[in-house]
């Protein structure tokens, strides 16, 4: 992705906003999305330049929230919910299954890069639990013995 | 079970998410009728509907708008905000109403910004919300390319994942680009909201209901529910229930039949041990109390408890109640901004307690402690973060005494790993499992320092 289109799609999100610093939110998912889903020093710097901010502050905003990623996750980022509402219906063992389907540890990434498994607060899907957010998509009412057949779906897609 | 239906009505059931659909059911009379109204004449029929908040304060929104001063007095941009950061524990109708009448919902944003004389709109939706983001900003394309906006913009603004952002001020920092930490209040947003200037913030469910209470008048739209509460709800439903999931249905309804008919009893021929009525930050409900309860203001306030955002979570006789605490005190460690002390540190020291106790270490003294803990965070806080741990927490103790007192004689649960929340990980720990297995230290937490 070239730098400039970047800037000018920074610029258009700016535009939204009678005070620019409100786009930094939404420069940095832009950010984000076009870095393989996490933010790198670089990331950090193109949002602070096409900004006027400086990177430092745009860290202090991203560390604050918990959807952005200081660290480059996997492929596939496995978000199970695991509030009272999931927990209640079973959403441990919805995280155990992906546990041992991965072989991973909840919080861990898989060492070829493909998966990040963790644990969420609730994502707003209570009434249809267990819900795993699977890159940012909501699937429900998934049990464990869903869990390999989503595994092996997102194994056989393409990079 | 026959129930009018106010925010979802027309849709039999799917979604009405294209605009000649909208129409073909009357949608965006409500526009038309009050942009022939003064905005006083609006906040008038809002008034006469008795429509208060659904977010959970149960504000009367009528009031709400008449504090936001004309344009004359204060000549800066009013801002309208809707808060569609649903994050309390337990709710997800916002959501449905956004998939399912995201037209409706803009009317209303339309509708409540003529009320309050602003051209600026803002809808502050949670990052979580992907599907509903894409959904609200193609109704938005709709409703622009045919010139329905008026002078009137419209941003959805995505959110990142903090629950501290439905709280209203906090809302307002992170939409102005900030972390998302709550303000001293006065000043109240009315007064000096977004960018310093006068703000009303308004729940999705508030702004989706604004579009028939001018189609039926207020008047009319307060008959339906009970004194006080009127109006339709949605209730979300979940926990161990055969049908859980969204209803809307009159304020008043009673619990016991939302749980029985609605939701189709308790599943896998479990029974019911308690209930959560407004999300997690609203104090338990036993069996008992469950039976006397009916879903409106009056009811749940009279029973020590709340109908804040009408997420009605249902355990079962599995659910450990030291458990129960400790997951939800989890959250609320999770999600404390850090700004005041009593919260940040306070929520830490529950958990911790809590956690004592569950593993079979606690003594009669940390029952005590669990107990003055909450009340050195309750009310002592800028915004009720903390104050719902603390809340939360010393129901499930009042309410189930004898459960914890259980847990500290028996040196550990009783339900012996029976529990329903047994094992869960709450994000927290399992970031501390990993701070911890990498080396990289970690905090000494309150409990430790003190061993």
């Amino acid at each position: 992705m070239a730098t400039d289109t970047f800037y000018d799609r920074v610029q258009e999100l700016r535009a939204e906003y009678p005070d620019p610093r409100s786009a930094v939110m939404p420069a940095l998912q832009l950010a984000q999305a076009e870095h393989g889903g996490w933010l790198s020093e670089e990331a950090f710097r193109e949002v602070a330049d096409a900004l006027d901010v400086t990177p430092a502050f745009c860290l202090s905003i991203a560390s604050f929230y918990d959807m952005f990623r200081l660290e480059r996750p996997g492929r596939h980022m496995i978000e199970v919910c695991s509030n009272v509402s999931c927990a209640v219906r079973g959403a441990q063992q919805v995280v155990r299954a992906f546990e041992r389907e991965l072989g991973l540890e909840t919080g861990g990434t898989s060492d070829d890069g493909e998966f990040t498994l963790r644990t969420v607060e609730c994502i707003g899907g209570c009434g249809w639990a267990t819900v795993v957010a699977v890159n940012n998509r909501h699937r429900l009412n998934v049990q464990a013995a869903d869990v390999p057949g989503i595994v092996e779906e997102l194994r056989r897609e393409q990079p | 079970m026959s129930s009018p239906e106010v925010v979802f009505a027309g849709t039999n059931g799917g979604t009405l998410t294209r605009l000649e659909d909208y129409e073909a059911v009357g949608g965006l009379g409500a526009l038309r009728r009050a942009r022939a109204m003064s905005p006083d004449e609006v906040i008038e029929e809002l008034n006469a509907s008795g429509l208060r908040g659904r977010g959970g304060a149960f504000f009367p929104t009528g009031r709400k708008w008449s504090f936001v001063p004309k344009p004359d007095q204060v000549p800066k941009p009013h801002y309208l905000v809707v808060n569609a950061d649903e994050s309390e524990p337990g709710t997800f109708k916002d959501r449905e109403i956004m998939l399912r009448v995201p037209l409706r919902f803009l009317e209303g944003c339309l509708i409540a910004a003529h009320a309050i004389e602003s051209k600026h709109v803002f809808v502050y939706i949670r990052g979580e919300y992907e599907r509903e983001f894409e959904v609200l900003v193609d109704a938005l394309e709709q409703l622009r390319a045919r010139d329905l906006l008026g002078d009137v913009t419209i941003v959805v603004h995505r959110g990142a994942g903090a629950y501290i952002c439905g709280e209203e001020t906090a809302l307002l920092e992170s939409l102005e680009g900030k972390r998302g930490q709550p303000r001293t209040k006065p000043p109240f947003p009315a007064i000096a909201g977004l960018y310093a200037s006068p703000t009303a913030v308004n729940n999705v469910e508030s702004i989706a209901t604004v579009p028939p209470i001018l189609e039926l008048g207020g008047a009319e739209y307060a008959t339906l529910g009970v004194e006080n509460s009127t109006g339709t709800r949605v209730f979300s439903l979940s926990g161990n229930v055969v049908r859980p999931g969204n209803y809307e249905l009159p304020h008043g309804f009673p619990l016991r039949d939302l749980i029985n008919e609605v939701g189709g009893g308790i599943a896998g021929g479990h029974t019911l041990k308690a209930v959560i009525p407004g999300g997690s930050s609203t104090p338990i409900l036993t069996a008992a109390e469950v039976e006397r309860a009916t879903l409106d203001f009056d009811s749940l306030t009279a029973l020590g408890t709340a109908i804040g955002s009408a997420a009605v979570i249902v355990l079962d006789d599995r659910c450990c109640m030291v458990q129960l605490g400790v997951r939800v005190s989890q959250f609320y460690e999770h999600e404390s901004c850090g700004k005041c002390t009593p919260c940040r540190v306070g929520t830490r020291w529950l958990t911790q307690i809590l956690q004592k106790i569950e593993g079979g270490r606690g003594t009669q003294g940390d029952l005590d402690l669990l107990l003055d803990v909450a009340e050195r965070i309750n009310g002592k806080c800028l915004c009720p973060l903390g104050d719902s741990d603390a809340i939360a927490v010393v129901s499930y103790v009042d309410k189930f005494r004898e459960e914890f007192q259980a847990h500290v004689d028996g040196g550990g649960c009783p339900l012996h790993g029976g529990s329903s929340l047994d094992g869960v990980l709450a994000p927290v720990e399992v970031h501390e499992r990993h701070v911890h297995a990498h080396g990289l230290g970690r905090i000494h937490t309150p409990l430790e320092v003190l061993a």
